[in-house]
């Protein structure tokens, strides 16, 4: 089977951050994977967002029509990305900072409080990993704890021990913040 | 299974360059082969070999020249604008026979034109964007592992004919990550000793490494010399692959990130009963005339799709002549075409 996001937010947010640890995590979970970011001027504070495609076949297109889940950090992203969901699957919209409800009944909708949860964990900057935490939930794709390893491991090749807790907790926090 | 790490095109094209041998590594940095640079400059050092960042693309296919006239492997990368300026170097390099690797990780043209994913230099590549009547082997990987192992193939064809090599990728395949089971390096020690380099002549005849003659007889006999070493690349070195032509009404024919998409799109085609299969070239030059021309004979459909106005269609064309039909979608600019407009093209064409 083939699973695809397209995690999409503000330049800042984390989302291309959040992509390779959910790729790298597919990977070590024996699964082919494949991370396209947006690149170049938009990377600089603007509208950022990659897809992750993970399959147990060789993934053809890194490039998706319908992703079977997206995650909206900000109002441009739900815009832009809402419409290409697949049907019967996953939207996780960021309910701190969207002003308003998805549109779409054919689909899976999550409504997180994403920066609140990131700013309760102890540090507003692990909003990503809160967000991948609840993908996590919604889709089972990959299990939380592999994920976890993979971040701690990224956190300590960029020398930032001292944010793998936080970013642990902020994974479990958005975990649990799925029913 | 070897251990698997999750790479961008760029990385395994320079981590695979690192692993066959490249003692010298010369560029100007360009998005989106950034990264490319940065991991040479990381590890180059370390290993106790030679990266200079260039002043421009001149001096860096330049240090190339010098490089591989001086007998070690060698490689340069750049993207479009930057491979615009090497291109007296590589004409010089085949004029010389000089074994080298140039990479193009392809962006959106002409001019300066973006820094998009993008097929637009494939006349540049594989019909001589120098001058002179020459050739370089062109070779369009489709994945990230691909773009390793034929940059690992890239230095052995580039030392066996004595030819520059090109790497043809795109700005997708160069920013996008998958997982890499990398190559062990290859063991120096076993290559053939390349007697003709500029060594120091301590003991012998000096070797003398030219690329012009002022006698046209002579300068047609080294003409002559390059065509029959391009005949023999053309007779051994043609790459392809076909996925589920066995049956197909239609194929569609597209190299390097295209062809990847392509692939998904043979799957949807097949879900929904369209017969269509993919003929993906691997060498751009050798282009695969003779397989694509058979191909042909079977199927009543040739679709081209690439990210540009219809370049390799050109080549399409001229394998198919009148065997089948030859239509056309391309995309310009830095778009690149979704697995549904391409389907959308497919079922045009569909019985």
């Amino acid at each position: 089977m083939e699973r695809s996001v397209v995690i999409a937010g503000f330049g800042g947010q984390g989302v291309i951050l959040a992509g390779k640890i959910l790729a790298q995590a597919g990977m070590t979970h024996g699964l082919e994977v494949t991370w396209l970011p947006s690149y170049g001027p938009e990377m600089r504070g603007g509208t950022a967002n990659c897809t992750v495609v993970l399959s147990d076949e060789p993934v053809g297109s890194p490039i998706v029509d319908e992703p079977s889940a997206v995650i909206a950090l900000n109002l441009p992203s739900l815009d832009k990305f809402e419409p290409t969901v697949a049907a019967a699957g996953v939207l996780i919209v960021n309910q701190s900072l969207i002003g308003r409800a998805a549109k779409r009944s054919d689909i899976h909708v999550y409504a997180v409080p994403i920066n609140e949860i990131a700013t309760r964990v102890g540090n507003p900057r692990t909003v990503n990993m809160v967000a991948l935490g609840a993908y996590l939930k919604a889709t089972r794709v990959v299990p939380l704890d592999v994920v976890k390893r993979v971040m701690a491991e990224a956190m300590r090749d960029g020398g930032k021990e001292k944010l793998i807790a936080v970013n642990e907790k902020a994974l479990d926090e958005g975990y649990a913040a799925i029913p | 299974m070897r251990e698997r790490y999750l790479l961008r095109g760029n990385e395994a094209i320079a981590e695979s360059a690192i692993r066959a041998g490249c003692q010298c590594y010369f560029a100007y940095p360009i998005t989106p082969q950034g990264e490319l640079v940065e991991h040479m400059a990381h590890n180059m050092p370390r290993l106790g070999r030679t990266f200079i960042q260039a002043e421009s693309e001149v001096a860096a296919i330049n240090m190339v020249y010098g490089a591989a006239a001086a007998g070690v492997r060698t490689m340069t990368s750049s993207s479009s604008p930057g491979i615009s300026l090497k291109q007296e170097g590589i004409s010089y390099l085949a004029g010389a026979n000089l074994p080298a690797v140039i990479v193009n990780v392809v962006r959106g043209g002409p001019g300066l034109g973006n820094i998009a994913p993008s097929q637009c230099d494939y006349f540049q590549a594989v019909k001589g964007g120098g001058h002179g009547d020459y050739h370089m082997i062109v070779l369009g990987p489709s994945t990230v592992p691909e773009a390793g192992e034929l940059t690992m193939l890239a230095f052995d064809l580039a030392d066996r004919y004595r030819t520059p090599v090109m790497i043809l990728a795109d700005g997708l395949l160069g920013q996008m990550m998958e997982p890499v089971e990398l190559p062990a390096p290859i063991d120096m020690a076993s290559l053939p000793a390349k007697e003709w380099a500029a060594t120091g002549a301590r003991g012998r005849e000096p070797n003398i490494i030219l690329s012009f003659d002022l006698s046209p007889d002579n300068l047609k006999k080294m003409n002559l010399a390059l065509q029959a070493k391009y005949a023999e690349i053309r007779k051994n070195e043609v790459r392809y692959e076909e996925a589920e032509t066995e049956d197909a009404d239609i194929v569609i024919v597209a190299y390097g990130s295209t062809a990847r998409i392509a692939k998904t799109v043979v799957r949807m085609a097949r879900a929904e009963g369209i017969r269509l299969g993919l003929f993906r070239p691997i060498t751009l030059w050798p282009y695969p005339y003779e397989p694509l021309r058979a191909l042909a004979d079977r199927v009543d459909t040739v679709l081209t799709v690439e990210m540009s106005a219809g370049q390799m269609w050109e080549d399409v064309r001229l394998a198919v002549a009148e065997r089948a039909n030859t239509p056309f979608y391309g995309e310009m600019g830095g778009i690149v075409p979704t697995p549904k407009e391409i389907l959308t093209e497919v079922r045009k064409h569909a019985r």
